[in-house]
Order: C-alpha cells, then structure tokens, then sequence
C-alpha cells in the first residue's frame, strides 16, 4: 500500500504542458523531497494532488483511495493537508483564531451559528497545542499581521499539523527564512511522528537533502530522476539540470 | 462581555425604550422607527458586505419583494400573519434564486448579476401592473394588532420595531461570533485557504446571502407596514446603493456600523432636508469627509480617534488595520 500514489497525471494551460505523465508512490511515513528548477510544475503538482486544479488525465490515490474526482475540501477531511509557498493565512486574526480555523474546518461545528466559537475550549485547547508544537504558544494572543515573516511560516505548518494528516504537502518551507529560522523549522519537521507521509518541495538543497529519503526531480513537469538521496545526487542528470552543467 | 460594555448596552435600551417620551413630536418618532427600519436592512447588507466580503447592489429587489409580498396577500384577502409569514418565505426564496445565480461569481462579477437581478425586479414592480398597480403603487388598509395590541398609533409602532430590532441585532451578535460567522469570515479573506482546510466555501456563502436575504425581508415587511403604501421606488437602484453606503459610511463588518449608517441616511434625508434644501449636497460631502477621514467607516474610525486620543495627542496616529489580502 502506498500513502500517496500519482499515476501518469497530464495538465496542460492552453499549448503549455505543465504536468507530464507524472508518476509518484510515496510510502506510508517517508520523506519524500520533490526538486527541480523554476517552473518544473512543482507548484502545479501539489495543486493537483490536493484537488485545487482537475487533472487532464491521471489519476491521484490516497490509501489506495481514488480521490481524482473528490473535491478539494474533501481531500482535507480524508487528511490530506498542505502549506503554501506565499503564506495564504488570516492576516486580522490571531494566531489561536488561526489555527482554530484549521480545526473548525474539520469539525461540523463549522456551519453553527448558535453558540460562541470562543467557548469551544476543547478546540481551543488543541489549536494551543498545535501552536506549542510549533514554539509559538507564548504568541497566541498576537495578530498574525504584527509577526515576522519566520513565525508565520511555523503558523502554516501548525495549521497543517493541527489538522492531524495523514498526508502532509509542505510547498517551500524554508522559503525566505534566516538560517536560525531555517534550523528551527527543520527540527519541527524532523519532530514530526512517521504516522504523517511527508511530500515537501524545497529549494534549499542543504536542509531538504538532509530531510528526504527519496527524491524526485521535476523538469518540464516530467519526472527525470528518482531514487534515495545517494542516487539521485550522483546521477548525471541531475547534476545536468540541477547544477547546469 | 465586560461590565463596561453591559452598561452601555443597558443605556442604550433605556434611551431607546424612552424615545417617544424624550423626542419632540410624532415626527421624530417616526423618524426613529425609520432609522431602526432602515437599521435592520443595513444589518442585512452588512452579513454579505462585511463579513462576506460580497457587495450586493440587488438589495432593494429584495426588500420590494417583502414589501409587494405583504401588499398583494393582504389585497386578496388573506389576513396579516398569512401576509408576514408567506412574505419572509417568498423572500427567502427569491434570495436562494438569486444567491444560485450571482454566486457563480465574486467581486464585480457578483455586483453586477446582483444589479441586473434587482433591476429585474424593479422592472416586474413597475411594468407587472395587473399585480403592483404600477407606478401608482399598492396600499395597506390597515397594520397588524399582535395580541391585541393597536399598532395605528406612531409610538406603538415605534416598539413594535424596536422589539424586532432588538431580536435581529441580538441575532446578528450572536452569528458574528459564532463558528459559522467565523467560517464566512474566512471565506472573505482567504477563500482559497478555506477551500483546502476543508470549507465548503460556496455553501457557507450561499447560507450567508439567505440570512441577509431574511433580514432583507423583516425589513421590508416593517417597511411596508410603516408607510402602508408600495411603489417601485423603493425597489429602484439608488435604494440599493444607499443601503450599501450606510453599511459603508457606518463601518462595514461591525455590528454598530450599520445602525449609525442608517441613523445618518434618515437623518439627512428628513430632519436636515427640512433646513438645507441641498440636502442630498450634505449627505455627499460627509461621505466624502467619512472616506477621506475614516476610510473603515464612522463607528471603527471612531474607536480608532479615541485610542489616538488615549494615548495622548503627541503619540501617532494609530494606524488602519492591516489590507486583508494585498496580494489578490
């Protein structure tokens, strides 16, 4: 059983072939990297794994679940999660409201309007947890617009986490983060238990090397190369589109 | 809910259980009714402007389905609970009509369907003449008398509107900080992100348009019953727009905006026309004054003076809050 199977998945915008025959198996509880140069279709990938766009063929397995016709907001309840590359969060609320937000989606006591959404201690309780998690517990009570670009890349990833998943997409991480910042978010990540399959797409090759097991390479929107750490890194062709030589 | 914000509540029901007695005149009382009436429909607005994040220009269509809705029961005959019940019905369900067609869209594409749907509506009041009477418009012989009570008189109507007023703000309260107020919140400022947290962001935003599209509808039904008359004018555009430059001038996504919006509009229109007869000259200078100097609207801007004003006049200027989604 694999926790996320892609198979020969086609996307196209207009003439442009973003996705091309695109297979994955990632197994249940790996670190799974996914590189590849500016405009590889990384991005487009994780949008169609997570139902954001509608594949032109292929089709997307969760637990051998076909999920290829299941709505996005679907996906979230099977446990199917993701972070965003340009931080997507709720810039008036505090950081509790936001990671509340994460929770209430999940629960049906999204859609009552009779009863007080601070009163809901249970949630309450788990968003706090879910922010202790990512070291930001002491700054529950702040707006996200008065905090630094690094916390909120570890709010993301608490909204993520928050929702327990069984399959995590992390889509640049260390994105725009210090190097202290970077060291911090990698030891949240490596925290996180191997109940949770992990797909990440990172730029920075020090840290995601040191965090993935196996790694695709996405050119084109094709997979050229995949394998553990050792063969992806010695193989020539990654070097060619990678390094550009 | 603290002790400070009990209290003013408290005062603020008092002032408006004693208004008959403190105001000078019938007048005035029917001033006030119309400000609590035209409160109820800001309200209404403020539910999809606000906290949705979806600017309606169909509004007025609403309202004069409510209005025609009560005035074409009763002239067949029926009695006025018939009237008020099928009125609230028929409403809701045009708005579940509407809401199928203009959620289709955001932004301005949901502002102009909304328009041309309410420009429908306008059109059916003013041509449909066999059932409106056309321009010339519909009368209510007579107003409901709810367990015995006569609500002829202007003051007697007057609590019968407020007693209703108090019942939707209560309920606009309550559904502001509920799970599913949140939830439409959310839907305005990061509709993609609740989409992927699991949200039916198409759903909660058609719930929402149906509880606007009620209070819509509770506004009409106190409208018509107040003036006892119906023409297609109050289904027109205008009416619409000015129901959305209450929400506006008063602080869109607040609970208080829209009732101070209201009380400026009636205010202007009635009490000040009878002293500047460019009154309509007034009202668009203070929106722009409002725009210039509160661009969040009079209540938000309000609390914003007074915190500068706290803090001591040499401190800065305390800045607006944070755009919600610059980058879209």
């Amino acid at each position: 059983m694999t926790a996320l199977s892609v198979r020969g998945l086609e996307k196209s915008f207009g003439g442009l072939r973003v996705t091309r025959e695109v297979n994955l198996d990632v197994a249940p509880g790996e670190r799974r990297l996914i590189i590849g140069p500016n405009g590889a279709g990384k991005t487009t990938l994780f949008n169609l794994i997570t139902g954001e766009l509608r594949p032109d063929r292929g089709s997307i397995l969760l637990f051998d679940r076909d999920l290829t016709r299941t709505t996005s907001r679907r996906r979230a309840h099977l446990g199917m999660s993701r972070t965003y590359q340009i931080i997507t969060l709720f810039p008036r609320d505090t950081l509790l409201r936001n990671v509340t937000m994460s929770l209430l989606g999940l629960t049906p006591l999204r859609w009552n309007p009779l009863v007080r959404l601070d009163a809901q201690q249970h949630l309450i309780e788990q968003a706090r947890t879910a922010l202790e998690r990512v070291g930001l517990a002491h700054l529950a009570a702040r707006p996200l617009s008065e905090t630094s670009y690094g916390e909120r890349r570890r709010v993301e990833i608490a909204m993520a986490l928050a929702q327990n998943p069984k399959v995590l997409l992390l889509d640049e991480p260390f994105a725009g983060l210090s190097v202290e910042e970077r060291r911090e978010v990698q030891k949240l990540l490596a925290d996180i238990p191997r109940e949770v399959t992990i797909v990440m797409i990172e730029h920075d090759m020090d840290v995601a090397l040191g965090f993935a097991e196996r790694i695709s390479v996405l050119h084109f929107g094709e997979v050229i190369v995949e394998g553990t750490r050792a063969e992806v890194v010695a193989n020539p062709r990654t070097r060619e589109i990678y390094l550009g030589e | 809910m603290s002790r400070a914000r009990v209290l003013a509540i408290l005062v603020a029901l008092v002032v408006l259980i004693a208004a008959p007695y403190w105001l000078p005149g019938t007048y005035y009382v029917n001033i006030a009714t119309q400000i609590l009436i035209y409160a109820i429909f800001a309200l209404g607005m403020d539910v999809l402007l606000g906290y949705g994040g979806l600017v309606s220009l169909g509004h007025a269509g609403l309202f004069g389905v409510a209005c025609y809705g009560i005035a074409v029961v009763l002239a067949a005959g029926w009695g006025h609970a018939a009237a008020i019940v099928l009125a609230l019905v028929v409403t809701v369900a045009v708005t579940a009509v509407f809401a199928l067609m203009s959620l289709r869209a955001t932004g301005i594409g949901f502002l102009m369907i909304t328009l041309a749907l309410g420009q429908i509506l306008w059109g059916l009041a003013y041509r449909w003449i066999s059932v409106t009477n056309g321009d010339n418009g519909l009368n209510i012989s007579s107003r409901p008398a709810p367990f015995g009570f006569d609500l002829g008189d202007a003051s007697a109507f007057y609590y019968a509107v407020l007693v209703v007023f108090v019942l939707v703000f209560a309920a606009m309260a309550l559904f502001v900080a509920s799970p599913f107020g949140a939830s439409l919140r959310g839907t305005r400022d990061q509709p993609r992100r609740m989409n992927a947290l699991g949200y039916h962001v198409w759903m909660i935003r058609f719930c929402a348009c149906l509880f606007s599209g009620l209070l819509t509808a509770v506004a009409g039904i106190l409208f018509v019953y107040y003036n006892q008359f119906i023409s297609p004018q109050a289904l027109a555009l205008t009416a619409s727009a000015e129901v959305v430059l209450m929400v506006i001038a008063g602080g869109a996504g607040t609970l208080l905006g829209p009732v101070v919006g209201a009380a400026l509009v009636v205010i202007m229109k009635n009490v000040v026309s009878a002293y500047i007869a460019r009154w309509n000259f007034m009202l668009g200078a203070i929106f722009v004054a409002i725009v210039i100097l509160m661009p969040e609207g009079l209540v938000p801007g309000t609390v914003r003076f007074c915190r500068w004003v706290r803090k001591g006049l040499w401190g800065p200027l305390p800045r607006i809050a944070a755009d919600p989604e610059p980058g879209r």
